[in-house]
């Protein structure tokens, strides 16, 4: 490339009455779109508040009795019956402040009911979590395929996708909840099965849309391949619609899972989860109220984090929303 | 006008009666990165008959002035000053009494015709509503005022349009219901915000021609917002230059435009492409193509159509034929409708071809596949018209230009790190570019970048589309400076469409004419634009605005003769309409 000296970006930019300004002087810092985003979430109080909250839960959780063979801080575990306590009534008292021996209390047979609220707690995040990626990635998948390509393969995945959503949700992890056995994994697989249909159509609309923009029609003119196009040019421009829906997903499989448990399809004793021990527990709710309350105060208190969490990346998305 | 005796008719406006007026008018906003000055102490005034022009690049603040008279400001601004209309404070007035005057005193029309009327109710029911709104006119009597206005603004058959919606009229005929809307309770002041830029050129001479008999008849005082020079000239009796939220040149239309005083009203003004000056406006001549150079686009009776679901298809493109030979640049000028951004479309492969042959470099571009197909496309480089939308909002300017590198596998990282580098260097941006994100960029820096990425892979062919009409004006002349620069550099051959005559005459070679999906004329370019032989042409060339109020007032008077040569109607508002009430 020749050398034109009479041609440097100060002669172009520089001068006063330019409405360009320069490169490096348009803003002090830089911000990518990611950048931009992020800020604009650690900005949502209600949002780092769940965040916040969300993984103080996942932590009290996890830590408390431990996973699998690895053993927690808290010394007694969900299975074993202990001597009955006050008469297993919580022995956690906020003034004078004291921890106790149950802090939960005891279930009807004198089982350390923290530890079977943290048990519960763990599998119910589990699941949500699994669900929520495996709904995320397989809702995704069709509805950007279906978008993009358009004709046959849209039509197709699209009815598919109708089909799942006439079969009620609930019918069907029933169904396959039964098939899936106590494994809490395939049960996580059962639901994210079920649950993608909604991330489906919101992502084809999205892509459909996306597909048209002049940037798109620019990286076909270079003759780059579809699924290149797909994958860089198309879904990080979707990002949003993407990340708020997966958290949403999240909290709705907390809920589809606690209904299941509820129903007795989903989780089964020995192990246990939040929606189960509501189940187990209901009738105690005159004599023993606690046994009902703490799973309970447990599943709105994911939940909700998650849909705040939810609600502060769609702000963060979409900062037109916050305007005015 | 009718002081033509004066040598500044501009100069009967005293600014004693001022029917608008903005004094040390302050605007800020509130965004998340800190506040934007958008005005800095401005006063004006509009009397009535007066066209005032607000002149100004984009971010000069001219829109976010104009807008401050009907109190729209969204909540984040800060207004510091006075905005006046007929005497009434607009700042301290309450929303009711706010209402009262935003149509009734003050009527704005909008920039874009299609959105500023609502598709799904009538014509006749939006032209109502203003007046019932400020009683004016009810009922049945509403009703024919507002065919009444509909006549007035010369638009024909007007007992059947009320009832019509927006989009059973063309672009044309809806700002003229615009204007008629504008009209309705006879407002002391109308705000036209860019009121011709969504338009064709025929179509804003026949809005000028409108809106500047609306002032004479009616006595209204016009604030105009314009970018366009050639609508300044052809409209204004004063002009304020506006640069970043200040009025750095103000004065009589004629002083302003011939005689310009301030640096950035000469450096607007020398920007502005003449239709008629020819090549060399902005930087070097193109070079003269070689008489024997070899076709390297060859279009030989090519068909596009669009698939109607229902319907027979709309033949969007219809039995055009014209080549681009090697080093030359071929300018396809057309309105909207015309098909030449089809042409270019199908030239690229994004939309499929009915019949006709494309040869691009020598091979048949429509019966290649695959492989074959991406080994041409790496030949063939494009610009698209808003570098806003033709770049990924979530890739780094970087990426942006290795992008066709890397789907073609050209080099490894570090070769195409280093090609990135001197490609931005070729379109004069510092290297710093490279990690910027596009909006973090301006405009004009942005259609650099898109201009390097169509040269990434040293196309033999360029296929330009509308490259510099999102552009403000100095930087519209500034990207066509270099864009003939590396023409002349890389050689490459170049289809340039565009609407803007001017721009054409500036850099083209040949010109291809079209209208309707046919090619209306062609040719060389000085025989194309200096002498057309096709009415069309014509038409075209007489209605587009030059920026010298004295010339644009000859081109006027030729246009209306040649119009009434050729049997149709000059526009005009017929007041008589009016005066029935």
């Amino acid at each position: 490339m020749t050398q034109d000296p009479n041609r440097t970006p100060a002669q172009i930019e520089g001068d006063a009455f330019s409405i360009e300004d320069d490169v490096e002087t348009t803003n002090t810092k830089s911000y990518s779109q990611g950048q931009l985003v992020r800020r604009r979430f650690f900005r949502h109080k209600g949002a780092m508040i769940a965040l916040a909250v969300l993984i103080l839960t996942i932590l009290l959780a996890y830590t408390s009795i431990g996973i699998g063979p690895i053993p927690g801080w808290w010394g007694k575990d969900y299975l074993t019956p202990y001597p009955p306590v006050n008469g297993g009534q919580p022995t956690l008292q906020l003034w004078p402040f004291q921890i106790g021996e149950h802090p939960f209390g005891q279930d009807t047979i004198g089982k350390d009911y923290f530890a079977l609220v943290m048990k519960g707690a763990q599998q119910s995040l589990f699941i949500a979590f699994a669900v929520g990626l495996l709904a995320t990635f397989i809702g995704t998948t069709v509805g950007a395929i279906a978008g993009y390509y358009r004709g046959i393969a849209e039509s197709l995945l699209m009815r598919i996708t109708d089909l799942f959503i006439i079969i009620p949700t609930l019918v069907l992890a029933a169904v396959l909840g039964r098939m899936a056995g106590p494994s809490i994994i395939l049960l996580a697989l059962v639901l994210g099965v079920v649950s993608w249909t909604g991330l489906a159509r919101l992502v084809r609309g999205e892509v459909l849309s996306l597909r048209e923009r002049e940037f798109v029609a620019a990286a076909r003119a270079v003759g780059t391949p579809a699924p290149r196009i797909i994958v860089r040019h198309i879904l990080p421009n979707a990002l949003g619609t993407i990340v708020v829906n997966a958290t949403l997903l999240i909290s709705a499989a907390i809920l589809l899972e606690t209904a299941l448990s509820f129903l007795g399809f989903g989780v089964k004793a020995p192990n246990t989860s939040l929606g189960l021990l509501v189940s187990e527990f209901q009738n105690a709710l005159t004599t023993r109220p606690w046994l009902f309350w703490w799973p309970g105060i447990f599943i709105l208190t994911i939940a909700l984090c998650v849909n705040f969490i939810g609600d502060g990346l769609r702000d963060a998305f979409d900062p037109r929303q916050q305007m005015d | 006008m009718t002081t033509t005796d004066n040598q500044y008719p501009g100069q009967r406006f005293t600014g004693e009666n001022p029917v608008l007026k903005f004094d040390d008018l302050d605007v800020r906003f509130r965004t998340e990165f800190g506040t934007v000055h958008a005005v800095k102490g401005l006063t004006l005034s509009v009397e009535p008959g007066e066209v005032m022009a607000l002149v100004g690049e984009s971010g000069s603040g001219k829109s976010v002035t104009a807008t401050t008279a009907l109190g729209l400001l969204p909540k984040t601004a800060r207004i510091e000053g006075q905005t006046q209309v007929d005497d009434k404070t607009i700042n301290k007035l309450s929303p009711r009494d706010l209402r009262k005057i935003r149509g009734k005193s003050v009527a704005m029309v909008f920039q874009e015709p299609m959105t500023a009327l609502n598709p799904v109710i009538k014509i006749g029911d939006q032209l109502i509503e203003s007046m019932e709104v400020h009683g004016v006119a009810y009922g049945r009597q509403a009703w024919n005022r507002a065919i009444d206005l509909l006549k007035a603004v010369g638009i024909p058959g007007a007992e059947r349009r009320v009832n019509q919606y927006p989009h059973e009229l063309s672009g044309g005929m809806r700002q003229r219901v615009v204007i008629a809307m504008a009209l309705a309770c006879d407002p002391e002041v109308i705000i036209a915000d860019e009121p011709t830029t969504a338009l064709d050129v025929t179509v804003q001479a026949e809005i000028l021609d409108l809106l500047r008999s609306l002032k004479d008849k009616l006595n209204t005082g016009i604030l105009l917002i314009t970018h366009n020079m050639g609508v300044v000239a052809d409209m204004a009796d004063n002009v304020a230059v506006m640069f970043k939220g200040n009025i750095v040149e103000r004065g009589p239309v004629e002083q302003v435009l011939l005689h310009p005083q301030h640096p950035y009203t000469k450096r607007l003004l020398s920007a502005v492409p003449h239709l008629g000056e020819g090549h060399g406006q902005f930087g070097e001549a193109p070079n003269p193509v070689a008489p024997d150079a070899e076709a390297a686009l060859d279009v030989r009776n090519l068909v596009v159509e669009y698939q109607r679901a229902g319907k027979k298809p709309f033949r969007a493109v219809d039995d055009v034929s014209f080549d681009v030979r090697r080093g030359e640049i071929v300018g396809l000028v057309g309105e909207s409708g015309s098909g030449k951004s089809t042409i270019g479309r199908a030239l690229l492969g994004l939309i499929p071809s009915k019949s006709g042959e494309v040869r691009v470099l020598d091979e048949d571009l429509l019966s290649l596949r695959g492989s074959e197909m991406r080994k041409l496309r790496k030949r063939i480089g494009v610009i698209f018209q808003d570098p806003a939308a033709s770049l990924n909002p979530r890739f780094p300017v970087g990426d942006v230009i290795s992008e066709p590198l890397e789907v073609h596998k050209v080099g490894d990282r570090k070769s195409r790190e280093a090609r990135v580098h001197e490609l931005l260097e070729a379109v004069q941006l510092p290297r710093s570019a490279f990690n910027r994100y596009p909006h973090e960029l301006s405009g004009g820096q942005r259609q650099r970048v898109s201009i390097a990425r169509a040269l990434a892979l040293r196309p033999d062919l360029l296929i330009a589309d509308e490259p510099t009409s999102a552009l403000d004006v100095s930087v519209q002349a500034s990207v066509l400076a270099m864009f003939t620069t590396l023409q002349k550099e890389f050689g490459f051959a170049c289809l340039f469409i565009s609407h803007d005559l001017a721009v054409i005459d500036s850099l083209a070679h040949r010109v291809v004419v079209m209208q309707y999906g046919k090619i209306v004329e062609a040719g060389d370019r000085e025989q194309v634009l200096h002498n057309p032989q096709q009415e069309y042409t014509r038409r075209l060339l007489a209605a587009a605005p030059v920026p010298d109020p004295i010339e644009q007032r000859e081109r006027r008077a030729a246009r209306h003769a040649l119009l009434r040569e050729l049997g149709d109607e000059i526009v005009e508002l017929d007041t008589r309409e009016l005066d029935q009430h």
